[in-house]
């Protein structure tokens, strides 16, 4: 039902190609078609308009029209805009802390837990840190049981209190426990929670305010749509996160929501989600991300 | 007659208004042309007549379900038990939603049971079991990691022997594009009609309303899998205004049944086509 974008520029540029007289108008129908595409692949629709209209400029300026082959070199300015848009400095993940402490936070049913248990296996295993998962849902039904099969299912042990409800000091609670057992990595993973809900909002605030975390993650499922704009910038304003995850890219979805949300907030895609195994994490990498988005 | 300017900033606008409520491209060009047909057959005058054709519009893409305004929870009883089997992609809130829809059936006197046929997910049973703790109906289980059709199959027998009314089948979030799983679905449905003939009454697929346009194939692959037959929206209670359900409502006619509105035992609703529509132009959230 969706075109891929390639298809579509193919289409939209065979009309370019067709006429005799190559004019700037023809340039405007090309990245009508890149922005629909664009749209379709779920990019937010002010960002959409933004990108194409810097696409078109792009293309005048590099006399597109005068060129052989305008098609390719439009795909090329459309995929390598994308790619810088969604790239930049991929700092890896701060372990500086002693212990680093990392914090987990993102919509309901996101991939937070699952993420925090694929990380810490990634940690243990890749860079050889002894983790520490610590439960602070105390709102989702079995949320900290979750956490602890995902804990026995890699190895890595689970700090949790069940008698105490108040995340805050579950993770500071958590911490201390991490410093007194020689854990040099601390992975909190937090309950879902709405960018509406001030007083979910207030308590992941006070949360970081109490462990100071190096890393703080904003995990988002990558089919997210339009909603992925207002969402990541709320979480920001109230966190400043470090840097994105983006979940469940074993699916079919473009996930162009990357693309909006790197735009408004401008912080790194750390790591990719890609099953619900604990070895299905990657690290993120804009160019494959722009295929994908791009349909190639 | 020529549009006047207003009318294409008015138009312009609508776009911009149903592409971020995730409505889509597609459906959003039906939408307005449709809309450009009806202003030039009666004339339009003002907003308020716009706005009047708009909530029309859309209502006619979404398919009905009986009469299309049913206010309260309502299960066809001359089944009995009536099954419910929930599917759905990963971390939609279909376990959620089995636990408010098990409150709502209870609360109308109905003998309300669930199955928990979710046996992959990290603690999805012990998830499960503290819904049926809340509400107070009774789960079938097994061990994690048996055979989820295994658990449907032991679930509707002792339905059918405690006599129970209503059943609710929980399974695991898979993605529509891994095969295998898919596969199992169809499995966990045809062992069900094995106890009783014509289950599950209603394969309801949950989506997440903030999900975007990937909702499409998700419904589409459903559909193959298991002939979905109704649709709940989840997560509304935020900024998402789940508008892609529209253009699937109309293409697969698919009626959307629930709307999920928080994490509470209160927070379901029955869909209401009119307040969804105008959900859109909400600007407050
Ligand atoms: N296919 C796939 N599923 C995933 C991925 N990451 C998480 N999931 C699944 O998504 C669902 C939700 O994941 P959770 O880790 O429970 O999400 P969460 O953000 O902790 O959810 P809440 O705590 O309820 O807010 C589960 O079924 C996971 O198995 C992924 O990368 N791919
Ligand atoms: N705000 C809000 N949260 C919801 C709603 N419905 C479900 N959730 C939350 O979304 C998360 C995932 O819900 P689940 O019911 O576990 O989803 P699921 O589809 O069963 O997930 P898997 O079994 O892992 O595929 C949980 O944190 C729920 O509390 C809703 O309508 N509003
Ligand atoms: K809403
Ligand atoms: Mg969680
Ligand atoms: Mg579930």
């Amino acid at each position: 039902m969706f075109d891929s974008l390639s298809e579509k520029l193919d289409k939209a540029l065979h009309v370019l190609k067709g006429h005799g007289q190559i004019t700037e108008i023809n340039v405007a129908e090309t990245t009508k078609e890149v922005r629909r595409a664009l749209l379709d692949a779920d990019v937010n629709f002010k960002i959409a308009k933004e990108f194409t209209n810097r696409v078109k400029e792009k293309a005048l300026g590099q006399n597109v029209l005068k060129t052989l082959q305008p098609g390719q070199l439009m795909v090329k300015i459309v995929k390598d805009e994308l790619t810088e848009l969604m790239g930049g400095d991929a700092s890896g993940i701060n372990l500086s802390g002693s212990p680093s402490v990392i914090l987990m936070s993102g919509l309901q049913g996101s991939g937070k837990t699952t993420f925090s248990g694929k990380l810490a296996n990634y940690l243990k295993k890749k860079k050889s840190k002894n983790p520490l998962l610590v439960a602070c849902d105390v709102y989702r039904p079995a949320a900290i049981d979750q956490l602890h099969v995902v804990g026995d299912q890699i190895g890595v042990p689970v700090f949790s209190d069940r008698e105490n409800q108040d995340p805050v000091s579950l993770a500071k609670a958590g911490v201390a426990h991490a410093k007194a057992n020689g854990h040099n990595v601390v992975i909190i993973d937090t309950a879902g929670r709405l960018a509406v809900d001030e007083q979910m909002m207030t308590e992941i605030a006070n949360i970081r305010d109490a462990v100071s975390p190096q890393e703080t993650l904003f995990v988002v499922d990558s089919m997210t749509g339009q909603d992925a704009v207002n969402t990541a910038k709320a979480f920001n304003d109230v966190l400043d996160f470090d840097g994105v995850i983006l979940t469940k890219l074993d699916g079919d979805t473009r996930g162009g929501a990357a693309i909006s949300i790197k735009s408004v907030v401008n912080k790194p895609i750390k790591f990719i989600g890609t099953g619900e195994k604990m070895e299905a994490i990657d690290v993120f990498y804009p160019a494959r991300m722009a295929d994908r988005i791009l349909g190639m | 007659a020529g549009k006047s300017k207003v009318d294409d900033d008015v138009l312009d606008n609508l776009e911009e208004v149903l592409v971020t409520s995730d409505v889509g491209v597609n459906t959003t060009l039906k939408i307005i042309e449709r809309i450009e047909e009806r202003v030039a057959r009666d004339k339009y005058l003002g907003t308020e007549e716009l706005n009047l054709i708009l909530r029309e519009e859309i209502a006619g893409l979404l398919s009905e379900t009986h009469h299309g305004e049913e206010t309260e929870f309502q299960i066809d009883t001359t089944h009995k038990p009536y099954v419910v089997m929930v599917v759905g992609v990963n971390g939609v809130g279909k376990t959620t939603t089995i636990g408010k829809l098990a409150y709502q059936f209870k609360k109308q006197g109905l003998k309300v049971m669930l199955g928990a046929a979710d046996t992959f997910r990290a603690a999805a049973i012990d998830q499960l079991q503290v819904w049926a703790d809340r509400v107070d109906v009774p789960i079938i289980k097994q061990k994690m990691g048996s055979d989820p059709a295994s658990v449907a199959y032991d679930t509707l027998s002792s339905a059918v022997s405690q006599e129970v009314d209503v059943v609710l089948i929980d399974t695991a979030g898979r993605l529509h594009n891994k095969v295998n799983l898919m596969n199992e679905l169809g499995k966990v449905k045809r062992v069900m009609q094995k106890v009783v003939p014509g289950a599950p009454h209603d394969v309801l697929l949950v989506l997440d309303g903030s999900t975007g346009q990937n909702a499409f194939e998700q419904a589409r692959q459903f559909t193959k899998a298991t002939e979905v037959s109704s649709l709940a929206v989840t997560k509304l209670d935020g900024t998402a205004k789940g508008g892609v359900v529209i253009g699937i409502s109309d293409q697969f006619q698919i009626p959307v049944k629930y709307i999920g509105v928080g994490e509470g035992l209160e927070d379901l609703q029955v869909f209401n086509k009119y307040e969804f529509v105008d959900s859109f132009f909400n600007t407050s959230s």
